[in-house]
């Protein structure tokens, strides 16, 4: 597939974008200055940013636990994102949804999830929406490898395909659910091949390579505006950092996490850049300033916000 | 007698039912190795082996159902789910398959099992992750719920809960697992249904449960400055509840505040409010109060939270508009 440059740095800034605002929750995190979970996303950059990269804005996606990288991949603002995870009043969420369970309508993410499963059905009916409504939308569900065995992901694939609806399921297989193998929580090695059992494609990619996410999703968006139903795209790609911050994650070996920092997904793409003369390293390393400024503006931004006012609390329970 | 934690005390419950009863085995999101998402099956899967101590996929209506099974076919599974809130994926196998295969089979099946989930807030984990939600489990027949505020009790109760014949659901508070307390070293039983008065007081009666026991007996402090002797009632168990405990403290003090975390409207409170004013109200000399949350999800914000949480003041003001 021959890409525009526009995509391709477009792509570069989306992948550094979730690195550093990930970097920078860790340090956070560890400083104490984020309450509840933080689930970082941190070498799985390429999948969400080659998945969202096949959409428009009026296109919609369900997130997960692990959401940020998503969010931002969808066009997510870094200083809403920031402030709601910092518990603040100016968040997306007027903090009360807190790291899961950010969303932005308007951008089409129908939020983080903080359910493993929950997306799937959600997804089915944004996608039953676009079917309604005659728009040529679709629905893309982010979901992982622990998610697929939920009753309700393999509910909304069955759905979806008797449906024909336009969704595409995007499996993160990182191999584990918290400290659980894949191995041991399912039969088959490829998610993908689950496609089958409800009559729709599903294809195997390298999650680490975000133009092969891309092309894999894109077919996939593709197929489903066409009418021709939903497809599963599993990105085999791991998780850098422990479940959540502060897990020790003794339960995976040390070779096993330096194999796939080798296979970090930024120098490779970058590489690839420089290589075909998309990008000079004047101009990655200024991508990479500008990124590195904006969030620190809201980190910035997040502290200076000031905490929810307790005589918000009931507000919203109902519209 | 030796201090323990809350999850301590859970942890040798469990030990020690597996030692006694092979049939006694656990099942979970990564009870195993990894020793459960709050530590409370630690040590197990190396002591029991991964046949006994079991890791399931993430699917939480499948291990509820699978525990079920197991029961009705001569096992006594100890599910956990690792939040409370996670029901809503299982609540078929709970409510409709659990619960009632005893009594629609004729009393033919045995469903021994027990559902260990953490609830409450406290800890950041957003709407979605900190619920309260003991009054959907006692609200149906058929099955146990207990909800065990110090470790001695989380001991006794958890051996209980093991032994029982029927499904049994067991609520941990989150902020409870690392509160201490004197706790024995062997097995003992605290039979299910049966409360404990955690302070006398002759004023005003506080039924509370699970970490607002604790909350109550702080505010029982606050209050005995001001002269009133607060007495605080743990039912320990809502399903059965000890209600004449409650009753004779009624009595005794002619004064009721309920005091609980979760959600106030429809809440436990509302029952053990009916069952007062029902078969005692001639014993008041004062309107039931309730302390509960108030009606919305729980916020993320701390300050937010801080506020959701029901608090030693607000127990302070429901006793003094009655006292
Ligand atoms: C219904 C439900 N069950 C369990 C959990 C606890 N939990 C949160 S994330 C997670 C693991 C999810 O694994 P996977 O879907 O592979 O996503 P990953 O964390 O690897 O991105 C679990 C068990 C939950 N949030 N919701």
């Amino acid at each position: 597939m021959a890409l525009s440059k526009q995509t391709l740095v477009h792509m570069f800034e989306t992948m550094n974008r979730i690195r550093m605002f990930e970097q920078k929750l860790q340090e956070f995190f560890a400083a104490g200055e984020i309450p509840g979970f933080v689930h970082l996303y941190l070498g799985e950059e390429a999948v969400a940013t080659g998945a969202c990269a096949a959409l428009t804005d009026k296109d919609m996606i369900t997130s997960t636990h692990r959401g940020h990288g998503h969010l931002l991949a969808k066009g997510g603002d870094l200083k809403l994102m920031m402030a709601e995870i910092f518990g603040r009043q100016t968040g997306y969420c007027k903090g009360k949804g807190g790291s899961m369970h950010i969303a932005d309508l308007d951008l089409g993410i129908l939020g983080a999830n903080g359910i493993v499963g929950g997306g799937g059905p959600l997804a089915v009916g944004a996608a039953l929406a676009a079917k309604y409504k005659k728009t040529d939308h679709v629905a893309l569900c982010f979901f992982g490898d622990g998610a697929s065995n939920q009753g309700t992901t393999q509910e909304s694939l069955n759905m979806a395909s008797a449906w024909k609806l336009p969704l595409v399921f995007v499996n993160e297989n990182n191999g584990y659910g918290i400290s659980c193998p894949q191995c041991k929580s399912m039969a088959v090695v490829d998610i993908a091949d689950r496609a089958a059992a409800y009559d729709m494609p599903g294809v195997v990619v390298d999650g680490n390579d975000v133009l092969a996410v891309f092309e894999a999703v894109t077919e996939a968006v593709k197929r489903a505006r066409k009418g021709e139903g939903p497809s599963l795209v599993e990105c085999k790609t791991y998780r850098w950092r422990g479940h959540f911050e502060g897990d020790a994650c003794t339960y995976r070996c040390v070779d096993e996490l330096e194999e796939w920092m080798a296979k970090d997904p930024l120098p490779r793409f970058e590489s690839k850049l420089l290589e075909s003369k998309t990008l000079s390293e004047k101009e990655v390393e200024s991508i990479k300033a500008r990124i590195g400024q904006e969030v620190e503006e809201a980190v910035r931004y997040a502290q200076e916000s000031p905490l929810p006012p307790t005589s918000a609390l009931m507000d919203d329970v109902y519209a | 007698m030796a201090e323990k934690t809350y999850l301590q005390a859970l942890n040798e419950a469990l030990r020690l039912e597996m030692e006694r009863d092979e049939n006694v085995f656990i099942m979970g999101e990564d009870v195993g190795q990894f020793g459960g998402c709050f530590g409370v099956t630690q040590g197990l899967f190396d002591e029991f082996g991964e046949e006994r101590v079991i890791d399931t996929p993430i699917t939480e209506s499948a291990i509820l159902g699978a525990a079920a099974g197991a029961a009705a076919s001569g096992l006594r599974p100890v599910a956990e789910l690792m939040f409370v809130d996670f029901i809503g994926v299982s609540m078929d196998q709970l409510f409709n398959q659990a619960a009632k295969m005893r009594f629609m089979f004729g009393g033919k099946a045995t469903v021994p099992m027990t559902l260990r989930m953490p609830q409450g807030a406290g800890i950041g984990a957003a709407a979605q992750h900190s619920q309260s939600l003991e009054a959907w489990f006692m609200h149906i027949p058929g099955l146990k719920v207990v909800i065990p505020s110090t470790p001695y009790d989380a001991k006794g109760l958890l051996i209980s809960a093991i032994r029982d014949d029927n499904p049994v659901v067991f609520l941990e508070h989150k902020l409870l697992y690392g509160v201490s307390g004197e706790v024995p070293d062997e097995s003992y039983t605290i039979e299910i249904g049966k409360g404990e008065i955690k302070r006398e007081g002759a004023d005003v009666t506080i039924v509370a449960t699970s970490q607002m026991v604790y909350t109550a007996l702080e505010a029982a402090e606050k209050l005995k400055a001001e002269g009133i002797e607060a007495e605080v009632v743990d039912p320990r168990c809502l399903q059965p509840l000890d209600k004449d405990l409650i009753i004779e403290s009624v009595k005794k003090t002619n004064a009721l505040v309920i005091a609980h975390e979760a959600v106030q409207f429809a809440g436990p409170g509302a029952e053990i409010a009916a069952i007062v004013a029902d078969e005692a109200i001639e014993y008041l000399d004062a309107p039931i109060k309730r302390v509960g949350a108030p009606f919305c999800p729980v916020p993320f914000s701390p300050p937010l939270e801080q506020f959701y949480i029901p608090g030693v003041e607000n127990i302070v003001s429901a006793v003094k508009s009655i006292r």
